[in-house]
């Protein structure tokens, strides 16, 4: 089980980082867009590469508008 | 007009108003008001991303041309803002950071020892760090001394509206500073950003004042020629405060008139 932006998912344990950044809609070349995996950046080179293990907790974050 | 970039860093800005994304209403209005406001440089916060979300912010501020400032809003450790500006490093490939590291949910007044800690480090990794900070000259000094590149003090708290509380403090700030001084919050209508800019500030931050006006886009505009006018007052040089009046016709060659016949 993978944690992904707060939410438990079955069955994606082993995925790379583009796998479930696709899981929220999101595609590899899309602008502001940064992922850490259990606090450690993944630069986005990596995406294509990097697994994410069982038990990770994977944060993908992007811009709002903010102050 | 004479050119007067703001420097921050090395770069150069034509404008001297900069912009918080946050609260408008709708995408299309943010657009405008970028545009009214002659803004160069915004900022936008980093969250979750939402597979819902219909527009990409990052697209649409692509499209206006301008410089992403990231902030690091809704943190509350140095260690959670140290994070968050990682993040936005990679996500819009800058340096540069609006450190935020909030002490209080109430108020959103900045916690000074956090903030320090989190500038120290955040300049250490090779970041170019703007930091909200409250209007005390004393912490302002201590970000300039730990290298940040800017200090940016409240008028008073975010989205209140409620202007410049403590003028003198923001001028103490400005005659101490050797990084430029932007404030950053409380800003309620142009007035405030003129008096701010009048008072020596380098440039403005401004978001609710604009983005929850009525109408967002002419508030952008007024508060646009607030900055300027402000900017260009204080280069001017204005008149001393004087307790009685000071007669602006001369009381030379004053005719001599008829007595008025008795009542």
């Amino acid at each position: 089980m993978i944690r992904l932006n707060g939410t438990q998912v079955e069955g994606r344990d082993g995925a790379t980082v583009g796998d479930l950044l696709a899981d929220l809609g999101v595609e590899s070349q899309a602008r502001g867009v940064a992922v850490a995996v259990d606090g450690e950046i993944i630069p986005r080179s990596e995406w294509g590469s990097h697994t994410v293990p069982a038990g990770a907790s994977v944060e993908a974050v992007t811009a709002v508008q903010g102050g | 007009m004479t050119r007067d970039p703001l420097r921050i860093a090395g770069q150069e800005f034509a404008s001297r108003l900069i912009l918080g994304t946050g609260g408008f209403p709708r995408m299309e209005t943010l657009a405008e008001a970028i545009a009214a406001a002659e803004a160069q440089m915004v900022t936008v916060a980093l969250r979750r991303i939402d597979a819902q979300a219909r527009h990409s912010l990052a697209d649409v501020l692509h499209g206006c041309g301008v410089r992403i400032l990231p902030n690091t809003a809704g943190c509350f450790t140095a260690r959670d803002a140290i994070l968050t500006a990682n993040l936005a490093r990679e996500a819009f490939e800058t340096d540069w950071v609006k450190l935020e590291v909030i002490g209080d949910e109430r108020t959103l007044l900045p916690d000074a020892p956090e903030l320090l800690a989190a500038a120290e480090r955040l300049v250490a990794d090779g970041f170019v760090v703007l930091p909200y900070t409250t209007d005390d000259p004393v912490l302002a000094r201590r970000l300039e001394d730990v290298g940040c590149a800017a200090v940016m003090p409240l008028g008073s708290p975010i989205g209140s509206g409620m202007g410049i509380r403590n003028p003198y403090n923001i001028a103490l700030i400005v005659e101490a500073a050797g990084v430029p001084v932007i404030l950053d919050a409380g800003v309620g209508t142009a007035s405030d950003a003129a008096l701010a800019m009048e008072l020596g500030c380098d440039a403005v931050l401004c978001a609710s004042a604009i983005s929850r006006a009525q109408d967002p886009v002419a508030m952008a505009r007024a508060i646009r020629a607030g900055v300027e006018g402000g900017r260009l007052a204080y280069g001017a040089g204005r008149i001393p405060r004087r307790l009685h009046a000071e007669a602006s016709s001369p009381m030379e060659g004053l005719p001599e008139y008829p007595q008025a016949p008795p009542s």
